[in-house]
């Protein structure tokens, strides 16, 4: 499972620079330091992860010891199952929207508290808020004002929007764009602080210079600020891209997957298919899947982040 | 370009509207909240008559008060715990150069990556066959080991960029590795260490899959089970859901405005590490 990568150990023949100097010992903390941690790690994560991946080709239901081997099954299975595909094609798409939405409004509310708006300490405590209350907590609340007679359509009716009033989760269209409303709702503050960070760190002098050599607000912005973006950029898209993929609590309490299957991912769809219909092994092969996406989103975008970023410097 | 004019104030006109709009929910969630059930007026009038009665009520039937205790000793003694290991065991992944090093580091990151799905599962069985099923106790131990990729990953990052002479001078004097550790290290990673024990009391405290799944059945719960447990059971009494919202809300609002510099240096603190 793990690709052991080649390690670059230094060649233990060749006397290490430092310890020839004289007098200085250079003692490397004893290895057992990692044991505690490694152990709860192993036994909480690492083992039940490769048994998950063993189960992923068997057919157990997740109480009889004796279960058959079947190979691929679990997998061509998923292709042929429409429930399956749409989850995995629902995870993706919430994935790119949540990213490219909430970075967006995130930058734009950073942009707007690093001025010089009186306001501007309040706001920021004010606006990431959000980001520290319990997920479960913020869409039950949402499932109430987007409710047909909720706050969202009476608000639109009390500003005479009359018909634009919709049943936000109740309609198939709509339901998942209303999930990425609502995490945008509580997560674009908190890229806002991440983007505020990084915008921070740009030294004055830098901006002074540009101006005097006559750069436009629009034109600074993509020349310097942007460049020196890059890391918040790098933590901001890995972080929303893998919540996105991985998102649980929020479609639970929303919509449970519904209208039908309108809002299934394929978190959701795990839990379903392994504690209302016991089908462990199956359910372990969409968890593989999962996996999968997660690894090929993370690693393709750090290096082509990486890439951006040395670009940049 | 620092001066504050017309175009500033109007920036600022804007940015006090948007943050209207956030707040918005929070005005309705605590308004139905203090409404009685009888008034079925528009849920963004402000309430007539407000009452506390729906507070009084969610606290006695919805168990909050041991959810909030439950989620209290899950979410320090998961932190106090994952601190320690991870602290420890980021000292000699960050130093030594050897290839068990090195490796165990890579093994320990191939968490960052794996999402808990996979894993859910599989431990299930393996929590019900050792009867941890239903315990605070055995939630502590599971997150403990979950957060331990992401807290050496921050540890081991701020490490590296710590310089080696403060230690190797109290090894010099005769400290063993564990003393300079604890009197030497450790109060130097004092930074990551706040935004260490931020993000993960944060996520340990909000989350909901894993205590759903563990502590399901039992009357040892959570307060995001709670709260998921209560709406279950109120399903369309909202000004009675609303006061459990709001009661579990409160003191997260209470310890983020608190200590709101802190907290949202941690978050914004994995950029530097």
């Amino acid at each position: 499972m793990i690709d052991a990568p080649n390690v670059q150990a230094p060649d233990p023949v060749a006397p290490d620079p430092i310890a020839v100097t004289p007098g200085r010992s250079r003692v490397s903390p004893p290895w057992w330091f990692a044991l505690p941690a490694m152990v709860l790690f192993a036994f909480v994560v690492l083992v039940p992860s490769a048994r998950g991946v063993h189960y992923a080709f068997t057919d157990w239901d997740g109480l009889d010891p004796n279960y058959a081997f079947i190979g691929l099954r679990n997998f061509t299975d998923m292709t042929s199952d429409p429930d399956a595909m749409q989850a995995i094609w629902h995870t993706l798409l919430i994935a790119v929207a949540i990213t490219i939405i909430q970075n967006g409004f995130g930058l734009l509310l950073a942009l707007g508290v690093n001025t010089i708006i009186k306001s501007r300490n309040v706001l920021r405590v004010f606006l990431f808020a959000p980001a520290v209350v319990t997920p479960i907590v913020t869409a039950y609340l949402w499932r109430n004002l987007l409710g047909p007679e909720g706050a969202v359509n009476s608000l639109l009716g009390a500003v005479g929007l009359d018909s634009w009033r919709q049943n936000w989760l109740g309609d198939p269209e709509l339901a998942l764009w209303s999930i990425v409303a609502v995490i945008v709702w509580q997560f674009g503050g908190y890229s806002m602080v991440i983007f505020l960070a990084g915008l921070q760190s740009v030294p004055k002098e830098i901006y002074e210079a540009a101006a005097i050599d006559g750069g436009g607000r629009v034109r600074r912005f993509w020349s310097v600020t942007r460049p020196l973006l890059a890391p918040a950029f790098t933590i901001n898209l890995m972080l929303s891209i893998i919540g996105g993929i991985k998102l649980f609590d929020q479609v639970y309490a929303l919509t449970g997957g519904g209208p039908g299957h309108a809002t299934d991912t394929i978190s959701t769809l795990i839990y379903k298919d392994a504690f209302t219909l016991g089908e462990f092994g199956y359910s372990i092969a969409l968890a593989v899947v999962l996996t999968i996406i997660v690894a090929v989103a993370s690693t393709g975008q750090y290096f082509f982040l990486a890439r951006n970023e040395r670009a940049a410097s | 370009m620092n001066r504050y004019r017309w175009s500033t104030f109007g920036l600022e006109l804007a940015m006090v509207a948007i943050a209207a709009v956030i707040g918005f929910p929070i005005y309705v969630l605590v308004n139905l909240a203090l409404r009685a059930p009888s008034d079925t007026s528009s849920p963004i009038r402000p309430t007539t008559s407000p009452t506390f009665d729906n507070f009084a009520q969610a606290w006695q039937e919805g168990g909050l008060g041991g959810a909030l205790l439950n989620s209290m000793l899950v979410t320090v003694g998961s932190v106090i715990v994952v601190l320690a290991i991870s602290s420890l065991a980021a000292y000699p992944l960050a130093r030594a150069t050897a290839a068990w090093s090195r490796g165990m580091f890579l093994l320990i990151m191939l968490g960052l990556v794996l999402p808990f799905q996979l894993a859910t599962l599989p431990l299930y069985q393996t929590m019900r066959d050792l009867g941890l099923l239903g315990s605070a106790w055995a939630l502590i131990l599971f997150y403990s080991g979950l957060q331990v990729p992401f807290t050496v990953f921050l540890y081991v990052g701020f490490l590296r960029a710590l310089p080696r002479d403060f230690e190797d001078a109290a090894l010099i004097d005769g400290c063993t590795s564990l003393e300079a550790f604890r009197f030497v290290v450790f109060p130097m990673l004092k930074p990551v260490t706040v935004t260490a024990l931020v993000l993960n009391a944060v996520s340990v405290w909000n989350d909901f899959f894993t205590p759903l799944l563990y502590l399901s059945g039992s009357a040892q719960q959570t307060m995001p089970v709670a709260i998921a447990g209560f709406v279950g059971q109120y399903v369309s009494d909202w000004n009675l859901i609303f006061a459990a919202l709001v009661i579990s809300i409160v003191p997260i609002l209470a310890i983020y405005f608190a200590l709101q510099r802190s907290i949202i240096n941690g978050f914004a603190g994995g950029l530097k590490g």
